[in-house]
């Protein structure tokens, strides 16, 4: 990839990682993703987070091909993950910046990763700047969005704002602007990785929003450190983050199951069917087809989740606890569960899965379901009772 | 004594360690320390943490 103008003198030098798709050991990455660094050439020459290591190798050519490595004299680390820190002790080696900001908790992460106590690391605090030359750099940390370690650096300038983990998407393209894709699209996979990685911190996002619309900062690009960067609209990701963060529900549920012979199969049919001729959407999710960051991504505007197992060695089957352990670490609020399943003798996996739901703060309207063997029209008629009445729970909430 | 866990970030409060970095002594409970405490690792106020257990 050549580097890119993103504004006068500020270039785009990132990689992209287009077959990636184990994003971080913990989500799948479905169009891939890019680890976006940025040059700004002034009387500072200034760099801007970097690489995956793996791609370190690209973003020294990407930089080369604009100015010797020597001459460089900051490097800003907005975030110390290794996604866009890899290639940051090999960067200081060929740079040997002057300086290296990063934010107070930064600091103890770059310890933590690199162990390398020579660094010229200089510590901004929240709301401090450094001049580049004609442009300033305004620090505003962001902990917590979504590591202690997490800032975003402000070019006011250049309005631009470069926003780190926040408002990205996991997309490998080499066209780097929101503009040349589907906006709907971008917002579908901006919401898709919000869930899977900012959900938990949803009160600290609506905080920020109100801070920086208090700071009236005026704000006409917003460079991610991955996937595209809004240039034409801003305002859209803003507003989209406003809206994921007050996890504004839709009359949706997602059924998440999983099955040996099929029964449990069967009962998540007839529960589905009930929701869908009571007019809820739905989306039905087999846990060996999907995974688990692919249901949240679903579950993300969904008021009712639905979760169904059968008991194998007194328990719910192991990919459905994987699934529960990962969604109730991402903490959604507000909403509906269900939990059924079909049995041999002791039957404990529905129980176990209402459990889970409970602890993480999910209103069951239903008690746990479930059926021995292989369901008979009677169970199934159950089944359906039970998707009715969460379906009048779902539009009770969602109409008020 | 009972030691508080921030709920955004995971982060403990033990009172027999205090946070003297911040200007809370060792062997203060988690009621005596200033509203204005936050949370040294993430930022949250006091009203952001929970009994641990
Ligand atoms: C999305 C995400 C969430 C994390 N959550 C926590 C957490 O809640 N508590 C914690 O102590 N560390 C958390 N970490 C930090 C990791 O535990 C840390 O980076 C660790 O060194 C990773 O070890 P590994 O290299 O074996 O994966 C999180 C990291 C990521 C990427
Ligand atoms: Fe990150
Ligand atoms: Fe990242
Ligand atoms: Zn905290």
């Amino acid at each position: 990839m050549p580097a890119i103008e993103i504004k006068k003198n500020i270039y785009w030098v990132g990689a992209i990682d287009w077959n990636l798709k184990d994003f971080h050991g913990y989500a799948v990455a479905r169009r891939g993703t890019s680890y976006n660094a940025y040059l700004v050439l002034d009387d500072k020459i200034t760099l801007f987070d970097t690489v995956n290591e793996k791609f370190k190798w690209d973003l020294y050519h990407q930089v080369r091909s604009l100015v010797r490595l020597e001459d460089i004299d900051y490097i800003v680390v907005n975030h110390v993950e290794l996604d866009h820190s890899g290639a940051l002790p090999f960067m200081v080696d060929k740079i040997k910046p002057e300086k290296i900001f990063c934010s107070p908790m930064g600091e103890k992460s770059i310890h933590g990763h690199f162990h390398n106590k020579d660094w010229p690391l200089q510590v901004v605090k929240d709301g401090e700047s450094i001049s580049l030359g004609k442009r300033n750099v305004a620090f505003m940390e962001t902990r917590m969005l979504h590591c202690p370690d997490s800032m975003f650096s402000y070019i006011p300038e250049d309005k631009l704002l470069i926003s780190s983990d926040a408002f990205g998407q996991n997309i490998a393209s080499q066209k780097i602007f929101d503009d040349q894709h589907d906006l709907n699209l971008l917002l579908s996979e901006a919401r898709h990785y919000y869930t899977n990685i900012i959900l938990p911190f949803s009160p600290l996002v609506q905080k920020l929003l109100n801070k920086v619309q208090e700071a009236g900062l005026e704000i006409d690009m917003i460079a991610p450190d991955h996937g595209v960067i809004w240039r034409t609209h801003p305002e859209k990701i803003l507003e989209g983050y406003a809206e994921f963060a007050a996890q504004t529900l839709k009359p949706k549920a997602v059924l998440v199951y999983d099955t040996m012979w099929g029964s449990t199969q069967k009962m998540v049919k007839a529960v589905a069917d009930a929701l869908t001729e009571e007019g809820i959407d739905i989306r039905v999710m087999s846990l060996k087809s999907f995974h688990h960051s692919d249901v949240m991504g679903e579950f993300s505007d969904a008021a009712a989740l639905v979760c169904a197992s059968p008991t194998h060695n007194n328990s719910m089957l192991p990919l459905m606890s994987d699934f529960l352990t990962y969604m109730k670490g991402l903490k959604p609020k507000n909403r509906l569960g269900a939990a059924l399943g079909s049995y041999g003798w002791s039957g404990e996996a529905p129980g176990a899965m209402a459990k889970v739901l409970e602890e993480a703060g999910f209103e069951l309207p239903e008690k746990p379901l479930r059926s021995q063997f292989v369901p008979a029209h009677e169970q199934l008629t159950q089944c359906k009772e039970m998707g009715r009445n969460l379906a009048s729970a779902i539009k009770a909430k969602t109409q008020a | 004594m009972q030691k508080w866990v921030c709920t955004i970030c995971g982060y403990v409060y033990d009172p027999a360690e205090g946070d003297p970095g911040n200007g809370v002594a060792a062997g203060t409970k988690f009621e005596d320390v200033p509203e204005s405490w936050v949370c040294p690792v993430c930022g949250a106020g006091k009203e952001d943490f929970a009994l641990e257990g």
